[in-house]
């Protein structure tokens, strides 16, 4: 009985984690595949490349059509390609369709294809070549394109103008929500004052307050600024310290001893020397973790820069990937989406594996101290 | 006053002022003028016009505004059990002497990290009608006709409750911790009362840790009512037939899109309202099953 309920645990928890993980590796192996391939179905789960002869010698394909039954590839008059169409549709040198009137065609080849030797249409990848082979003739096997990453990057038009606009989003935004947050849960926390306890009460109270209520005279205040259009909008407010950041700290910052500030006072100490080379010292893994998540809400902010960037070339990336959707061709280029979006992904990632411990503990403080 | 008091006080306020500069310009102003604008008629480009109660009673026979409201409560009914069940029992295995435990953590939580967008597009290739791996699997399966998530209103709001589904992992790894903080003593003693582990689960585990469900589920109302990014990126705003045009959907768009910054801001007060109804309600039932320790 408990080694059967220690089974079930197992069985579930891996179930879970294989559906949690399989958008993952959904997105990275159709990045990593040629556009037809998925375009087709059923999808193979790894990409392939095909390799077939065709216009002399051996090189990649793109499998097409499947022929059924025995055929006869033509080329109708006045036609610029072959056409396969079914043998006994053929006869006296003209094609004789279901439809429509008899064509005149040349026979190029003869395509016996059977059930136990069935032939397929390919074509050359750059679209100027194609022929009928069988289908034992197409050598496939699994190969990465790893060049749809640039080919993503480079469909992405201003990809680097919009990796920029983030990365300095997020670096004035960890550094101002860091600084100022600190500074304010200093206050909070170690100093002794008059008013401290209601207009602590205040802040916190002003967590409650869905955004949607400010966002209107927000856009108006920063559009008589003249910062709409700017990046401005979407850093400037970080200098001001957080709500729910400047509680976290507060929390850290009052479990270091009194007597260490007290010493530090008598010694002549001034309170921003205590502050900044003290207490902050002390406090580094909790500023780590209100760095790490004001980070990740920068790069990961959507409706932020929607609002407030108007410029195509202005673009956050998460703006970038969203413009990406559909192509100009008016579809939607899956392998070179999946591809922009695991660029995309792949540094909260990284950074994830590097602080690991960080996250957890953040989430769980944030989440206990509530 | 001694000079070290003084010194406290005059140090104390300008640690605090940049919070207090930031709550006047970007707090206390947007409120006020938004409780202004929603009386008003207002553009931005020009002068906002008083218009009274206007905005409000607008609301009230605008079926678009009603059916917002409806969209949101189906899915958070929808969304909000199923991710709070869902985290909760994976926490619970969690919480079980497994091997691998950091391993899962990390597969779990890794998913509520990605970027909204980034989350959306994968989950619009998933949930693609023909192309998408999902019909793909249920044709195999035998589905011959699967449903067109993204395309059907009656699919849209499950596909959207299924993609906030994979971003659970914050709340799993918030029980998990929880999970760990129980007393020890509490679980002994119910084993040596001999408590099957069900009963031990209904009458230790879960009470001890309630503080921290209800923790979720108010969070869960708060954010799940102002739903916002994924339908709007998935479904490039309401959705077919406005099935997931959610309130914080057409907040946005009557502020950004048709330019009605008073009816916007009127409603953003109606969100403020109804959330605050919302926990109110959650901290009622709450008393009743909520126990702190120590009480």
């Amino acid at each position: 009985m408990r080694a059967r309920y220690k089974i079930l645990v197992y069985l579930v928890l891996i179930a879970g984690a294989a559906m949690f993980v399989l958008p993952f590796a959904w997105m990275v192996l159709t990045a990593l595949k040629p556009i037809d391939q998925t375009l087709s179905q059923p999808h193979s789960w790894l990409p392939r490349r095909y390799e077939a002869q065709i216009g002399g010698r051996r090189q990649e394909v793109r499998p097409g059509a499947l022929v059924t039954g025995s055929s006869l590839w033509v080329l109708a008059v006045g036609a610029k390609r072959p056409v396969v169409v079914p043998k006994s549709a053929v006869w006296d040198g003209a094609w004789h369709p279901a439809v429509g009137g008899p064509v005149d065609v040349a026979i190029v080849r003869d395509v016996p294809s059977s059930e136990t030797r069935p032939w397929c249409e390919i074509g050359s990848l750059d679209g100027t070549l194609e022929d009928v082979v069988p289908v034992s003739e197409i050598t496939s096997r699994v190969s990465f394109r790893w060049e749809n990453f640039p080919r993503a990057v480079h469909s992405m038009r201003h990809f680097s103008r919009y990796l920029g606009n983030t990365l300095i989003l997020c670096l004035l935004n960890v550094v101002g929500t860091v600084l100022s947050s600190a500074m304010v849960a200093y206050g909070f926390a170690r100093l002794e004052w008059k008013g401290r306890e209601p207009l602590f009460g205040l802040m916190l109270a002003t967590m409650m307050i869905p955004f949607p209520v400010v966002m209107v005279p927000l856009y108006g205040l920063f559009r008589s600024l003249g910062m709409v259009g700017t990046l401005q909008p979407l850093w400037v407010g970080s200098f001001f310290a957080n709500a729910f950041n400047v509680f976290l700290l507060r929390q850290f910052f009052r479990t270091i001893p009194k007597d260490l500030s007290e010493a530090a006072r008598i010694d002549g100490c001034s309170e921003f020397r205590i502050f900044w080379q003290i207490i902050l010292p002390l406090c580094t893994p909790a500023l780590i973790v209100v760095g790490l998540f004001t980070f990740l809400g920068a790069w990961n902010d959507y409706l932020g820069p929607l609002i407030y960037l108007t410029d195509e070339k202005d673009f956050t990336l998460a703006l970038g990937l969203d413009a990406m959707k559909t192509s100009e061709s008016g579809g939607t280029e899956w392998p070179y989406l999946m591809a922009a979006s695991t660029l995309v992904i792949l540094p909260v990632i990284a950074l994830f594996f590097i602080a690991q411990r960080k996250f957890v503990e953040g989430i769980a403080l944030t989440g206990i101290k509530g | 006053m001694t000079p070290g008091e003084r010194r406290q006080s005059v140090a104390g306020l300008a640690f605090v002022s940049p919070w207090l500069l930031g709550f006047v310009v970007f707090t206390l102003y947007p409120v006020c003028a938004s409780i202004y604008f929603s009386f008003c008629d207002y553009d931005v480009l020009s002068k906002p016009v008083w218009v009274g109660f206007l905005n409000y009673q607008d609301m009230l026979s605008d079926s678009v505004f009603w059916q917002s409201v409806r969209n949101t409560l189906v899915f958070n009914l929808m969304a909000l059990p199923l991710g709070l069940v869902s985290a909760l029992l994976l926490a619970l295995l969690l919480n079980q002497p497994v091997k691998l435990k950091g391993t899962f953590r990390a597969i779990y939580y890794l998913p509520s990290l990605v970027p909204a967008v980034a989350g959306a597009m994968v989950w619009l290739w998933i949930l693609n009608g023909r192309l998408g791996l999902l019909n793909q699997a249920l044709d195999a399966l035998g589905f011959s006709n699967p449903p067109q998530w993204l395309v059907d209103p009656k699919w849209t709001k499950p596909s959207l409750a299924l993609v906030s589904l994979w971003g659970c992992g914050n709340t799993v790894v918030i029980y998990l911790a929880a999970l760990q903080g129980v007393p020890q003593s509490l679980i002994e003693a119910s084993m040596i009362d001999g408590a099957s582990p069900w009963r031990r689960l209904v009458h230790v585990t879960l009470p001890a840790i309630s503080p921290v469900i209800y923790f979720n589920l108010l969070i869960g109302i708060i954010g799940g009512l102002q739903v916002f990014t994924s339908a709007f990126i998935m479904m490039g705003g309401a959705g077919p037939e406005r099935s997931v045009l959610f309130y914080a959907i057409y907040i946005y768009q009557n502020a950004f899109e048709y330019r009605h910054m008073g009816y916007a801001s009127a409603m953003a007060w109606i969100l403020c309202m109804l959330i605050l109804v919302l926990t109110l309600l959650a901290s009622r039932i709450a008393r009743r099953f909520v126990h702190y320790q120590g009480d």
